[in-house]
């Protein structure tokens, strides 16, 4: 089609140059052109966060974006924070945990609470529940998500003061 | 030899029955890496999008599809026409009714599928949906089952004979046009009498509102037909992948061994992904039509407001007691609305699902229960939402009842439930309304759970606080939520437990390979619950490999046994069982293979942890992973090489988990807004597994309980438009909002179960809507309250004070 825009994204360190239409959302242009399915879709609507990304520097909902608006950007999806032999410690935290069940929330909350995490390095339980509160999840009742991010927490914040 | 490593070593090795076993699912879903079914991706893969009905009940004068056709990258417009000639443009339901795949000549609900566009991506697919037009002609709408039981308004004229009569439904005979059944338990008279002649009788009148399970996942299906080999390949969100394959086949005409049902990694079920809808349908047909791959996967709105819903039952109680609180009666009437199709995704036999547990967990003499199934202008599809069949409803039933009982009778409702349970020595317990308990302990649980939480001092504070409101030094208020619940999970034996006449059985088929590892596969699903990591802790312990060496599979009809799925709490009663019952019998081959090895009789050796030794001797012995390899690389006299078996379960009885759970919780009477203080849940679910597991599936049923309680709802206006069709109005608590849960336990196996594990993953729902609900009404009661419905958000909340004159 005639009206397709020329979008450059860097998705987790690799460039991607491709044509969308305006009208196309950041979560389908991820999911369906560069095969990244990670982020999911659970509303469409800015009230899961099942879609959640980090965009220049900030947690956004792929899912009330357009790509054209993404262009240029930097982005960060839950493929972009560990490897299978060097998960991220929120990773490793979820895991021991439990603090996932069916998985379909993980990749959201896990990126989200990645930037939390930077925002505030050493946050509180309360902190961490109004700062996760734009993700949901409906099989864990959030208990263990809180505790594997405050165990992630403390971890990352003694590796700190072992490199001190 | 020298033993070096100790016994417990051995069994701690094996990571079996009873430890906290870190998820095998959980690598992937952590990375990203999960695949559910809108991952699927396949050439040439096209997209599938419904055009749906504005409106509630309205005839279909005509659709033009012609716009939609022309535009770029459409490729399919199907109707109800299409399917007709194939037969597919009606459906049968799981409760024996018949659904419209799409509208045929009129639509009975908003949201309902009209057309189905097939495009070469979901942008063009909804541009589609907006170009195909349909002429409507609007009719009266009903919403109320009781109004569409007086109305003359024909909501199924297809279920009325020519001459105008009404034939007999799928359950007897139907009263009304808009009636569907009636269902009815227990003795009607003896209950009457008892209840007409009681020292002390208590009423209630109660609406478990209408909800939705909402998965984080909607639902959706790939489907790819291929021509060249006659096969058709299902990809989708099923609860039940071999009861889809076996209603793909008897509405396709396609033999059974030619589809191949796949459910993928599924995100969240909760009951959503039981039934079967036409969304499914359409793209099979429109892969047959195509020769294409075809997807459809609904979005959050459709989800909410087609793809079934969850409770809308009117229920009306008496219960009868002796002046000291004994309860002698109790009289049950429900009327159901079941929406537009009778599509409830019950045991045949069973059309209000499991409702007449609803005597509890209490030893009532004589009881009765009726439900009358009634049609009206909503969508189809009562499903059992994180519970097995409507015992959701049951148990919020009797615990509001008991509520009410201690309050006609000036009693605490604690005693109360304390003078009624059925008593240990009572069990197996044949309840009025026909269950047979199969074990129980309540007292001991409930003493436990009360001591826990300090009941007395909690009443004395509340008491306390009453006082305080009362003085005007306080604007908060005080509840003490109380449940005692029993579940029914399991169904369920073959003789009384079917689902489109298929009896529920299910089944686990072991594979032991010549290095000592094992792939098992089971005719159940996870969506969530963990089957891959707990299922190898019973196999584990079963057959002595490690579960870390035993791979779980489910969920494809090509190489799954028969099963008939997940839901209702099924599978660790059912597929569980079958899963032990095969281990034994690997484990009775082993010993022939061991007994022959060590040159001794089959009967003197034993199975110890991970091995068979010889009786007496326990240094002569050979382990699980020797006899493996002896059973693939030896001749053995009469014998046949490899070690492989199955069993098919079925189960002779229901399991019955119980629990204790207690809610404290201040409410602020001017904004209405509920604190969850603490929340204490003792679950009993017999023998367990994987104690993280159990933990986690209580916190996550607790959370859906207390949206429900709290706010969760599909509303309907007077002429049917859905209220409540997004996020923004559909409650789904956050992080924010949840407390932290106290969970604790009490074991009373299963007598009847191989391991005595009872299934748990719904308990904590069942229990947890009444403890909530009756949070909050017990805070009102020493103002005045006896009954307010759910679901108990802010607005009502404020409303339930101002009606008592609170805010004066
Ligand atoms: S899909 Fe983006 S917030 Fe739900
Ligand atoms: S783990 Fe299922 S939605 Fe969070």
């Amino acid at each position: 089609m005639s009206n397709k825009m020329h979008v450059k994204l860097n998705v987790n360190g690799t460039d991607h140059e491709f044509l969308a239409e305006p009208r196309e959302l950041l979560i389908y242009a991820l999911r369906e052109k560069l095969n990244i399915t990670g982020p999911h879709v659970g509303c469409e609507t800015s009230h899961c966060g099942a879609c959640t990304v980090t965009l220049n520097g900030k947690s956004v909902k792929s899912c009330t974006m357009f790509v054209a608006q993404a262009n240029g950007a930097e982005i960060t999806t839950i493929e972009g924070l560990g490897s299978p032999d060097a998960l991220h410690v929120l990773q490793e935290n979820f895991k021991e945990h439990h603090g996932l069940q069916c998985g379909f929330c993980t990749p959201g909350m896990i990126t989200r609470a990645a930037k939390l995490l930077e925002e505030n390095p050493n946050p509180t339980e309360e902190e961490v529940r109004f700062g996760i509160a734009g993700n949901i999840c409906r099989c864990t009742g959030y208990q263990n998500i809180v505790k594997s991010i405050l165990s992630a927490a403390s971890e990352l914040n003694s590796a700190k003061e072992a490199a001190q | 030899m020298k033993d070096e490593v100790t016994r417990e070593d051995r069994v701690a090795g094996l990571k079996g029955l009873g430890c906290s076993r870190k998820r095998v699912e959980d690598a992937r879903f952590t990375q990203g890496k999960g695949n559910y079914v809108d991952d699927i991706k396949l050439p040439g893969m096209l997209h599938g999008d419904f055009v749906r009905s504005p409106y509630a009940h309205a005839r279909i004068k005509s659709i033009n599809i012609d716009a939609a056709m022309a535009l770029p990258g459409v490729t399919a417009v199907l109707t109800a026409k299409d399917l007709e000639p194939l037969g597919l443009h009606w459906m049968p339901t799981l409760a024996g009714d018949k659904q419209m795949v799409l509208a045929d000549g009129k639509v009975l609900f908003q949201g309902q599928e009209v057309a189905f566009v097939v495009a070469a991506d979901r942008y063009i697919a909804a541009d589609a949906v907006e170009l195909v037009e349909v002429e409507y002609e609007e009719l009266e709408v009903i919403v109320n089952p009781f109004k569409s039981l007086q109305s003359d308004v024909v909501l199924r004229e297809d279920l009325i004979a020519p001459d105008g009569s009404i034939p007999n439904g799928a359950h007897g005979p139907r009263k009304h046009p808009n009636h569907i059944f009636t269902w009815e338990a227990g003795e009607l008279e003896a209950t009457n009498q008892v209840i007409d002649n009681a020292e002390v009788v208590a009423e209630a009148e109660m609406y478990y509102h209408r909800t939705h399970p909402c998965p984080l996942e909607t639902c959706g299906s790939v489907a790819s037909m291929d021509k060249v080999n006659g096969k058709l390949t299902l990809w989708g969100t099923f609860q039940a992948p071999h009861v889809v394959r076996t209603v793909a086949s008897l509405l396709s005409g396609i033999e059974e061994h030619n589809i191949r049902v796949v459910s993928p990694d599924i995100g969240g079920g909760f009951g959503n992904k039981v039934g079967v809808y036409p969304g499914y349908v359409c793209s099979i047909v429109a892969s047959i039509v195509t020769g294409v791959p075809v997807k459809w996967v609904e979005d959050r709105m459709e989800n909410l407001m087609s793809t079934a819903f969850a409770r809308d039952y009117w229920m009306k109680g008496k219960i009868s007691a002796t002046k000291e609180g004994k309860i002698t009666g109790l009289h049950c009437h429900v009327t159901a609305d079941h929406g537009a199709f009778d599509a409830c995704a019950d045991p045949t036999k069973f059309p209000a699902g499991f409702m007449n547990i609803c005597t509890g967990s209490y030893d009532i003499p004589v009881a009765y229960l009726g439900v009358d199934g009634v049609y009206t202008n909503k969508a189809p599809g009562g499903v059992s939402y994180r519970c097995s069949f409507r015992v959701t409803e049951a148990v919020y039933f009797i615990e509001r009842m008991i509520e009410v009982l201690a309050i006609e009778l000036n009693m605490d409702p604690a005693e109360l439930r304390s003078i009624n349970f059925i008593k240990k020595e009572q069990f197996p317990y044949t309840a009025a309304l026909g269950w047979e308990y199969d074990s129980g302990d309540y007292q001991t649980a409930w003493d436990k759970a009360l001591l826990a939480v300090d009941y007395k001092g909690l009443r004395a504070e509340q008491a306390e606080r009453v006082a305080a409101f009362k003085r005007g030094e306080t604007r908060k208020i005080m509840g003490i939520g109380l449940s005692f619940f029993t579940e029914i999970v399991g169904a369920g034996p073959v003789k009384n437990c079917d689902i489109l006449g298929m009896g529920m059985f299910d089944s686990c088929e072991i594979r032991i390979h010549p290095t000592g590892s094992a792939t098992a596969r089971l005719g159940t699903i996870s969506q969530g619950q963990g089957h891959a990591t707990t299922f190898a802790q019973i196999l584990a312990s079963e057959i002595g490999l490690p579960a870390d060496s035993i791979t779980i599979e489910e969920g494809d009809t090509d190489t799954a046994p028969y099963g008939l799925g997940t839901y209702g709490s099924r599978s660790t009663p059912v597929a569980g069982a079958a899963a032990a019952m095969a281990g034994r019998k690997i484990r009775a081959k082993a010993q022939m293979i061991a007994a022959y090895l060590l040159e001794v009789h089959d009967d003197d050796v034993e199975f110890d942890v991970d091995r068979f030794a010889v009786k007496g001797a326990p240094e002569r012995f050979k382990t699980m992973k020797e006899i493996a390899y002896a059973s693939y690389h030896q001749a053995i006299p009469g014998l046949e090489p490899g070690l492989e078996a199955v069993s098919y379960y079925d189960p002779p009885n229901m399991t019955y988990p119980f629990g204790a759970y207690v809610c404290v919780m201040d409410i602020d009477v001017d904004t209405g807004v509920p604190e969850i203080r603490r929340f204490y849940a003792l679950d009993d679910c017999g023998t367990r597994i994987n104690p993280m597991v159990i933990e986690g599936q209580i916190h996550g049923g607790l959370t859906e309980a207390l949206a429900v309680a709290l706010g969760q709802e599909i509303a309907y206006d007077d002429i049917g438009n859905v209220k409540t069709g997004t996020l923004m109005d559909f409650f789904l608590p956050t992080a924010w909002e949840v407390p932290n849960y106290e969970t604790d336990f009490t074991v009373t196996p299963s007598p009847h179960h191989p391991i005595g594990a009872k299934g748990v993953g719904e308990s904590p729902h069942v229990g947890g809507v009444p403890c909530f609900s009756n949070a909050v009404q017990d805070a009102f009661r020493p103002f005045g309250n006896r009954h307010t419905n759910m679901p108990h958000d802010h607005w009502r909340i404020w409303q339930t004070a101002a009606n008592l004159g609170m805010h004066d």
